[in-house]
C-alpha cells in the first residue's frame, strides 16, 4: 500500500463567514447525495425486514383483520417442528455438497480452460451456457433426462447393464441429485470468476516459481495459483453458499419437497407455510431463521476469511 | 561460479524476429550489462538464458556445458525480476527459503499436512533456516523477516528479491531491470550496493537495463543492443569513447551526443559548415557523413586548431555544479547542439540568448559515422589551421 502524503494543516481561516456555516453546507450536501440510496435501502430492505421481525412475534395469518402477540411461540414451535428440522437438514446437506463441489470443480475447470489458447472461447461459452438459462425451464428438462422410464440417462445406465435408478423418487438420492443439478447451473458462473482471478495473477510469479524449482504442477498450484486465487475463492464460496442456501426452484418444479418431505428445503418450507397454508407469521419466523444462518456465514466471511486471503 | 556463452541465439515471436543470431561470451565473475532501448530484445535474451523462453536457434552454455535441455531451476541461475515477483502470501523468510525447500524436500514432504510426519523435513528446514538467516543478515533484512512483501517498501522488497536469489548460491545472477521501480535516490543507493555485492560474491551477473547510467556505473562490460542485435560489446570506457555506431553513441552518455551533418570533401578533408577540415576517413568524396561530438567536449572558448561550429545561443540549464547550454545550429536551426561545462565557466560566459557564437571542438574529440551510421575511424585528422600540427591517431580501422 503506497503511503499517501498528509497535506499540511490548512492556514487558520480569517474570512468573515464563520467556519461553521460552510461545514453545515457541506454536511447538508453530503446527506443530500446519500439520501436517495439511504431511502431506497430503508424502503426495500430494512423496513420489510422490520415488518418481518414484527410479524414473527404475532399470530397473523393472511386475510386476518386482527392479531395478537404470541412472543417466541413460533420460534420454539419451529425448533420442535419435524418438517422444519427435516428442511434444515436437507438444506445443509445440499449446501454441503454444492459449495465444495461447485467451488473446487469450477476452479479446476477454470485452470484447465485458462491453459487453452485457441479453444478457450469455446469452453468458456459451453460452461457458461447453463447460467444463461432459466433454472425452472432447465429443471423440467432435467426431470425428463432423469426420468426412471423414459429418461435417456437411465437408458444409458440400463444399456451399461445396471438397474435403473429412480433419482428423484429415492429419498436418499433426491438431495444429491438436486445438488448435482445445482452444481451444473453454478459452475459456469464460478468458472468465469476464477478465470478473472487467474488472469490477474502476475506471470512473473510463475516464472519466479520456475526458477525457484516450483515447476511441478502441484507446486505451481500450491505456491502460486491457490494462494493468489484466495480472494476469488472466498468470493466464489460466499456467493455459492448463498445461492445454495436459497435452493428453491428445482425443488418447487421437480419434487415439491417429496417424496415424503425428503427433499423439502428451508425456503420451500417457508413458501409452503406462507403461500400454501397462509401461516404468514410462522413463515416470517422461518425466514428470520433463514436470515440468521446467512448472517452467521457473512460474519464468518467478514471477520475471519477476509483477513486470511488478502495479503 | 561459471562463465556463460551464447552461440547463434535467435528468436522470433510469430513472424516478428526479436533476436538475430546473438553470440556472446561472458567471463566467470563478470558483471555484464545488456543495455538498449525498450523492445531491443535484451529481456528476451535474458529470459532465454534463464530458460523461461526457448530460443529458435543457437545454444546457451553455462560453465562450458550446454544447458538448452535443462529447466530453469536446473540451470543454477537465479533471477531478480523487475517487479520482484515475491510470493505475496509468504513472509520474507519463507520467500527466501522457497528455492531451498524446493530443491531439498521431495514432493510429499512439501505438502502442508503430510510434511509434518517427516522427521527428515524438520532437520532440512532447520538447515535451510540457518542459511536464510545468514543471507538475511548480509542484506540487513532480518528485522522484517516475518513480514509479508505487501508490508515492505520498494527498496526492502528489492533486497528480499536479491536474498531469494542469493540463498541458492547460483552460478549466474540474472537481473531484469531490478532498479527501475525504485525512486531516483534509492536507485543511486542500490546501484552502489549491487556493485558492492558483486565485488563481494564474485559471481557472474547479467544485468538488463535501459538506463545507460546503471550500465555504465556497475558493469565490467556493456553489450549495447538494438533491434535484436548486439551493436557493441566493450568496457564502459570503450563504449563511451569509441561508440561503434550512431545508435550506441546516442544511447550512451548523458546528455546525448551532438550529431552534426558533414561531407567528405577530398580523400583527406571533410567539409563542415563550409569549412574544409583535414580528416582522412578513407571514404569516397561527396559522401554524407555524421560528426558526433559529446556535449562535454564542446568548448565555448576555442583553443588554437579547434574546429568551429557556428551556432546561436538559446538557453542555459543550471544543474548546480555544471550547466548545459543549448545552441541551435546556424545552418540548420532545428538541430540543437548541447554543451556541458562547469558552472563557473558558464557563469563567466555572459552571452545573451539569440547571440551568434562559434563553438569549438578538438578534432580528436570528434566521432565520424558513415551513411549507414557505423563508426569510421579516421586514418588521421588535423587541426583547423591545416598542417600546423597533424595529430596522429591510433588507426584501428573501421569497426563493423
Amino acid at each position: 500500500m503506497s503511503a499517501i502524503s498528509v497535506p499540511h494543516e490548512p492556514a487558520p481561516y480569517r474570512g468573515r463567514t464563520p467556519r461553521k456555516s460552510t461545514n453545515w453546507v457541506e454536511a447538508a450536501g453530503g446527506i443530500g447525495f446519500a439520501m436517495p440510496a439511504l431511502v431506497l435501502l430503508l424502503l426495500t430492505n430494512l423496513l420489510p425486514l422490520l415488518v418481518l421481525a414484527f410479524l414473527s412475534f404475532t399470530n397473523y395469518e393472511l386475510g386476518d383483520t386482527d392479531f395478537q402477540f404470541v412472543g417466541s411461540k413460533h420460534f420454539s414451535a419451529a425448533l420442535r417442528d419435524p418438517v422444519i428440522r427435516r428442511s434444515l437438514g436437507n438444506t445443509f446437506l445440499y449446501v454441503a455438497i454444492v459449495v465444495p463441489v461447485g467451488v473446487l470443480l469450477s476452479m479446476l475447470i477454470a485452470i484447465l480452460v485458462h491453459g487453452r489458447k485457441r479453444s478457450r472461447g469455446f469452453y468458456e461459452v459451453v460452461y457458461f451456457l447453463p447460467v444463461t438459462t432459466t433454472l425452472i425451464a432447465m429443471a423440467t428438462m432435467w426431470q425428463f433426462l432423469l426420468h426412471p422410464q423414459i429418461g435417456p440417462i437411465n437408458g444409458v445406465i440400463e444399456a451399461l447393464g445396471f438397474a435403473r435408478i429412480p433419482f428423484l423418487s429415492d429419498p436418499t438420492l433426491v438431495i444429491p441429485t438436486l445438488a448435482a443439478i445445482g452444481v451444473w447451473q453454478l459452475i459456469g458462473f464460478n468458472m468465469v470468476l476464477f478465470l478473472a482471478g487467474l488472469t490477474a495473477i502476475p506471470r512473473d510469479l510463475y516464472e519466479a516459481a520456475d526458477i525457484d524449482g516450483a515447476s511441478h504442477p502441484v507446486d505451481r498450484f500450491m505456491k502460486v495459483t491457490w494462494p493468489l486465487l484466495g480472494p476469488t475463492t472466498m468470493f466464489v464460496t460466499v456467493t455459492t453458499f448463498i445461492t445454495a442456501f436459497k435452493i428453491f426452484d428445482t425443488v418447487a418444479v421437480m419434487t415439491r419437497g417429496g417424496p415424503m418431505n425428503s427433499s423439502i428445503t428451508l425456503l420451500y418450507a417457508v413458501y409452503l407455510e406462507g403461500f400454501q397454508y397462509f401461516h404468514l407469521s410462522y413463515a416470517a419466523t422461518l425466514t428470520l431463521i433463514f436470515l440468521a444462518f446467512t448472517l452467521v456465514f457473512s460474519g464468518f466471511q467478514t471477520f475471519f476469511l477476509d483477513r486470511r486471503v488478502h495479503y | 561460479m561459471a562463465g556463460l556463452s551464447l552461440k547463434g541465439i535467435s528468436k522470433g515471436f510469430g513472424a516478428t524476429p526479436v533476436l538475430g543470431s546473438i553470440d556472446l561470451d561472458i567471463h566467470d565473475g563478470e558483471f555484464l550489462a545488456l543495455v538498449g532501448p525498450s523492445g531491443c530484445g535484451k529481456s528476451t535474451l535474458l529470459r532465454i538464458i534463464a530458460g523461461l523462453e526457448r530460443q529458435d536457434q543457437g545454444s546457451v552454455s553455462i560453465g562450458n556445458a550446454a544447458v538448452d535441455h535443462l529447466r530453469p531451476h536446473e540451470r543454477k541461475v537465479a533471477m531478480v525480476f523487475q517487479n520482484y515477483a515475491l510470493y505475496p502470501h509468504m513472509t520474507v523468510f519463507q520467500n527466501m527459503a522457497l528455492p531451498l525447500t524446493m530443491s531439498r524436500l521431495n514432493l510429499l514432504e512439501r505438502l502442508p499436512l503430510l510434511g509434518l510426519l517427516s522427521s527428515r523435513k524438520r532437520a532440512v528446514m532447520k538447515k535451510i533456516d540457518e542459511q536464510v538467516q545468514a543471507v538475511a543478515a548480509q542484506l540487513q533484512i532480518q528485522p522484517f523477516g516475518t513480514r509479508r512483501p505487501g508490508q515492505l517498501s520498494g527498496g526492502q522488497r528489492q533486497r528480499v528479491a536479491l536474498g531469494r536469489a542469493m540463498v541458492r548460491d547460483p552460478d549466474v545472477f540474472l537481473m531484469d531491470e531490478p532498479l527501475s521501480n525504485l525512486d531516483a535516490k534509492l536507485r543511486v543507493h542500490m546501484r552502489a550496493e549491487l556493485a558492492e555485492l558483486h565485488a563481494r560474491l564474485g559471481v557472474t551477473m547479467i544485468y538488463v537495463t535501459h538506463d545507460q547510467i546503471e550500465a555504465m556505473t556497475m558493469a565490467n562490460r556493456l553489450a549495447v543492443m538494438d533491434q535484436g542485435a548486439i551493436l557493441q560489446l566493450g568496457t564502459p570506457t570503450e563504449v563511451y569513447e569509441r561508440p561503434a555506431s550512431i545508435v550506441v553513441a546516442q544511447f550512451i552518455g548523458s546528455p546525448g551526443i551532438n550529431l552534426l551533418p558533414a561531407r567528405v570533401a577530398t580523400a583527406d578533408a571533410i567539409l563542415l559548415f563550409g569549412e574544409t577540415l583535414p580528416a582522412q576517413l578513407g571514404l569516397p568524396a561527396n559522401e554524407e557523413i555524421t560528426l558526433g561530438v559529446r556535449p562535454e567536449a564542446v568548448r565555448l572558448v576555442p583553443l588554437p586548431g579547434d574546429w568551429r561550429i557556428p551556432c546561436k545561443f538559446k538557453r542555459r540549464e543550471n544543474l548546480g555544479s555544471e550547466s548545459i547550454l543549448h545552441f541551435a545550429l546556424r545552418d540548420v536551426p532545428a538541430t540543437t547542439v548541447l554543451c556541458k561545462i562547469a558552472n563557473e565557466e558558464a557563469s563567466a560566459w555572459a552571452v545573451q540568448p539569440g547571440s551568434p557564437v562559434s563553438l569549438a571542438v578538438a578534432a580528436t574529440d570528434c566521432h565520424f559515422f558513415d551513411q549507414k551510421g557505423w563508426r569510421v575511424d579516421p586514418v588521421r585528422t588535423g587541426t583547423a589551421s591545416l598542417a600546423k600540427a597533424d595529430v596522429p591517431r591510433t588507426t584501428a580501422g573501421v569497426v563493423a
